[in-house]
């Protein structure tokens, strides 16, 4: 089938599309620059125009004229339809995550490595609100909280037209920027551990894990310690199932954590591309119910281990001669895997560095352990659901096509069943592109919601197999 | 049994989910020629945005048909014979067959302008239309689209949203004059005009003109206008395809004619959906029914006949629902496009012009008779319930928050919409007791 015409990019959005480019462009000389003072000046510069250009882009180009869901030309253009810019953004992606977890330690004379006058430029920011100069993470942190911030502003003006969006996408924006950035920074200008108050066990693993807990309750002092570790095990055994019960995992994932704030805002423009055959629903249920298993495990036997319950050898160094592990106890080694393969290059480099092929939620479908234990409490403990609109479904697909998580959601609605599905992050935009009003995010009472509509008649086939 | 389905639309394939359902043994075969596998029609128009690919617009994957032993057959049906049960294909193979379906659809609506045949002159229905469009569309800068309907807008936002100018010319003197009272056509006026979409009210397409390529260069108007279009859309309606089942020597008049139990002339020969056309239509309801909703109606319907469970087809409380640009429209029950004398109409609107309700009730019984909702969700089962019910309108406005399906957080205009209630017709006061709340349902 030939394909459609593609509206002409307007010279404005040009312009401002190339203010973008420009400031990419000049984070490649600050890389380079021998002159520090000159490299920091560039910096600021880049984050500058990268800045006016994306706000000014996304203000262009969604926050004039009328409000609505316009997704135009989105699988036509190459930066949105896996085309070849698509293809330069995943591997620039995956490769600034490459050089970051494995080519920016500190040598321990302050260099650090390719990222090092980056890192370095940032240094009066850190100082200012963290007392200590700029490691790689800070920089980590500053891009990734730019990231949400400024791609938020573009999902506020595109959304703007929808109050969930307005508010959630504010949400995230928040807590990235206040809980994720922040207050951390401001913990450690007070001496206190960096702790992220809006991370819980198991996305952030290790927060339970007892070497943490026993470093929090040293490092935090008397009360911010005990607060920081008491947080932590009420927020992951008392809060996460009791707000799951009332509102689904969506307090959680699309309104809350950090990896679902990137996905809304700086994946937003990806959403689309999640995998939405039953294929790739199999290997979900594969891959998510292991890595669960997988850190429960590790977890139990950490404590164990340190309660002295093990047999001895679980606990004790070998030389084993692998590679990652060698030296490591058995249990250490667990752990050490685990970080390395789940919390490095699955949540990472895969998640954030295949957005442009694979869609913005590829680490939360397939990966995250938190999403796994949510969706469980989702399905099978809560009031939410999706609602379908008795017989209104005229199976044209939008559903389907925006849900990140890759739910083939009109296959419900077109049965006039209620979606339940244990992936499902609750962001809402099934909801905001349907044309014909067919989905909403409903927290009704438990009862009835299973219950098809009476006014379409479910075909009882096997569509999900 | 073999039940052969002429048609892979809703209907057809409708009517094959549920035949597989009832009986579990039969073998089923759907024969089409638009397209492989069954696709959403309303949906062609996102393919052509850039909303969806085209494979997205398959409501079931691939897989689906074969392990459902549903059989698929891409060809043309030509002829038939109702006698011998054989439908005679374009492949020049024969299918036997025990019972037959025509789910044939319709096709736009030629009509008979001069200029009618030129290049860039076509209708939109069909998957050859969409891709006929696709052709046709690149590197134009003006189009006409003819017909103030729903495949009208359609058009009119595809054009306009890669960057053509459209104008539309509308017999009537207002969007959709058959069905909309004027009220919600000025709301969907309002969108035309923000999308720059102009519009000739009252006035008929007179001629097309050609370049000298043969294709379409300009219309002329009834009012005698000329208007410069290297494109034409032709959204006068939709005409039943009757072809086959005029060659198998059926009855047909506008449509292929059914009994209550979509029976046609021939035995073990059915129609429904698009195609078909009501002998005897229930009062009030009309004879050739052309949505995707009646269509999959008919389809269940027919399929319980079809399977030995014989049942007339009931269309029961009407519903339907479109979109204009960025105004969503739904309707329940009745609501005639001028008002009907035995009625009180109630209508609210925003002052911003982007929400509307209607309700129509009896004026003895003040039981309700139909909605008219823009830019606001309404819950199905809620209406179809105090439809059929014949509730009073008092009371549906007091519980009018069980109707709300906007999503979570938006503003609630239910105490708006009594308010004005209440000042229009005094006589029957109303106290809203309930408002859609976080836990509802």
């Amino acid at each position: 089938m030939t394909t459609a015409p593609v509206s002409p990019v307007s010279v404005p959005e040009k312009l401002l599309l190339a203010v973008v480019g420009l400031g990419l462009l000049l984070l490649l000389p600050v890389a380079f620059d021998g002159d520090a003072a000159r490299a920091q000046q560039c910096f600021f510069a880049a984050l500058g125009l990268l800045s006016a250009g994306t706000l000014g882009w996304s203000w262009w180009k969604f926050g004039r004229g009328p409000t609505g869901v316009h997704h135009n030309n989105l699988w036509l253009r190459g930066s949105t339809g896996r085309g070849a810019l698509a293809w330069l953004t995943a591997v620039v992606l995956t490769g600034f995550y490459v050089v970051l977890y494995w080519f920016s330690n500190d040598n321990g004379q302050g260099n650090f490595g390719p990222l090092n006058q980056l890192i370095h430029a940032l240094d009066p920011v850190s100082q200012a609100l963290r007392r200590r100069p700029a490691d790689q993470w800070f920089l980590y942190g500053t891009f990734y909280t730019l990231a949400v911030l400024l791609m938020g502003g573009r999902a506020l003006w595109k959304y703007r037209h929808s109050p969930y969006q307005r508010i959630r996408t504010a949400s995230v924006m928040f807590f990235q920027l206040g809980f994720a950035f922040l207050l951390p920074g401001l913990l450690l200008a007070f001496q206190r551990p960096e702790y992220y108050f809006s991370y819980f066990w198991p996305l952030k693993y290790d927060y339970l894990f007892p070497g943490t807990v026993s470093y929090l309750l040293k490092d935090g002092g008397p009360a911010l310690g005990v607060f920081m570790v008491f947080w932590g095990a009420v927020m992951s055994f008392v809060a996460t199932p009791v707000l799951t019960y009332f509102f689904g995992k969506r307090w959680y994932c699309s309104w809350v954590c950090g990896c679902g704030g990137l996905a809304e805002t700086a994946g937003d423009p990806y959403r689309h591309l999640s995998d939405k055959s039953r294929a790739a629903w199999r290997w979900e249920v594969r891959l998510i119910y292991p890595i669960l298993g997988f850190i429960v495990l590790v977890t139990a036997l950490l404590w164990l281990g340190s309660a002295g319950v093990l047999p001895g050898w679980f606990t004790t160094p070998q030389q084993s001669g692998l590679p990652l592990v060698g030296g490591l106890s058995p249990v250490d080694g667990l752990s050490k895997v685990y970080g390395f393969f789940i919390g490095s290059i699955f949540s990472g480099v895969i998640g954030v560095g295949f957005y442009p092929l694979m869609g913005s939620r590829v680490w939360c479908r397939f990966g995250c352990p938190m999403a796994a234990y949510l969706g469980l409490l989702q399905k099978h403990f809560s009031r939410f659901r999706i609602s379908t609109n008795g017989g209104q479904c005229i199976s044209c697909g939008n559903c389907s096509n925006v849900c990140e998580m890759g739910i083939d959601v009109k296959q419900y609605a077109q049965r006039g069943e209620p979606i339940v599905r244990a992936s499902c992050v609750g962001c809402g935009l099934c909801s905001t592109a349907c044309p014909r009003g067919v989905l909403n995010l409903e927290n009704g009472p438990r009862e009835g919601r299973m219950q098809s509509s009476q006014l379409i008649s479910a075909d009882s086939l096997r569509i999900l197999g | 049994m073999h039940l052969v389905i002429i048609g892979n639309g809703i209907t057809g394939v409708t009517c094959a989910l549920t035949a597989r359902r009832l009986q579990p043994a039969a073998r089923i075969t759907l024969v089409a020629d638009e397209s492989p596998h069954h696709i959403s029609r309303p949906a062609l128009m996102y393919v052509y945005l850039g909303h969806l690919r085209p494979q997205d617009i398959k409501p079931y994957d691939d897989w689906f048909w074969a392990e459902n032993r549903l059989e698929l057959v891409h060809a043309t049906a030509t002829t038939f014979d109702a006698q011998a049960r054989t439908v005679t294909l374009s492949t020049g193979a024969a299918l036997s067959y025990d019972k037959l379906l025509l789910a044939t659809g319709s096709r736009s609506r030629s009509g008979q302008w001069p200029g009618r045949e030129l290049a860039g002159v076509q209708g939109f229905v069909t998957l050859p239309d969409l891709e006929q469009m696709t052709r046709d569309t690149h590197s134009i800068g003006q189009a006409v689209v003819v017909g103030g309907g729903l495949i009208g807008i359609e058009l009119a936002e595809m054009l306009a949203a890669k960057g053509v100018g459209v104008t539309m010319l509308i017999r009537d003197a207002h969007y959709w004059g058959s069905v909309l009272p004027p009220e919600e056509a000025a709301l969907v006026q309002r969108q035309l005009a923000a999308h720059h979409i102009a519009v000739r009210y009252g006035t008929e397409l007179a001629a097309l003109l050609p370049d000298t390529q043969g294709r379409v260069r300009a219309v002329q108007t009834t009012t005698g206008e000329e208007l410069p279009a290297q494109w034409v859309g032709l959204a006068i309606g939709v005409e039943p395809n009757t072809e086959l089942a005029q060659t198998a020597g059926l009855e047909v008049a506008r449509g292929i004619l059914v009994d209550e139990q979509l029976k046609t002339s021939a035995p073990h020969v059915y129609a429904a959906g698009d195609c078909a056309q009501h002998r005897q239509p229930a009062p009030g309801e009309v004879a050739v029914e052309q949505l995707w909703y009646t269509g999959r109606q008919q389809g269940e319907t027919v399929a319980y006949t079809l399977c030995g469970q014989p049942r007339p087809y009931r269309r029961g409380v009407w519903f339907n629902s479109a979109k204009f640009f960025d105004l969503e429209y739904q309707t329940y029950g009745r609501v005639p496009a001028r008002p009907d004398p035995a009625e009180h109409s109630f209508c609210w609107q925003h002052p911003n012009g982007r929400h509307l309700l209607r309700l129509n009730f009896r004026r003895d019984t003040l039981a309700v008779t139909g909605l008219n909702v823009l830019g606001l969700r309404h819950r199905h089962e809620a209406w179809h319930a105090w439809l059929q019910a014949g509730t009073p309108a008092p009371q549906v406005l007091a519980e009018l928050g069980a109707a709300n399906f906007d999503p979570e957080f938006f503003r609630q205009y239910e105490a708006d919409i009594v308010a004005a209630f209440n000042r229009q017709f005094p006589q029957h006061p109303v106290a809203l007791r309930r408002r859609k709340g976080l836990f509802g349902r």
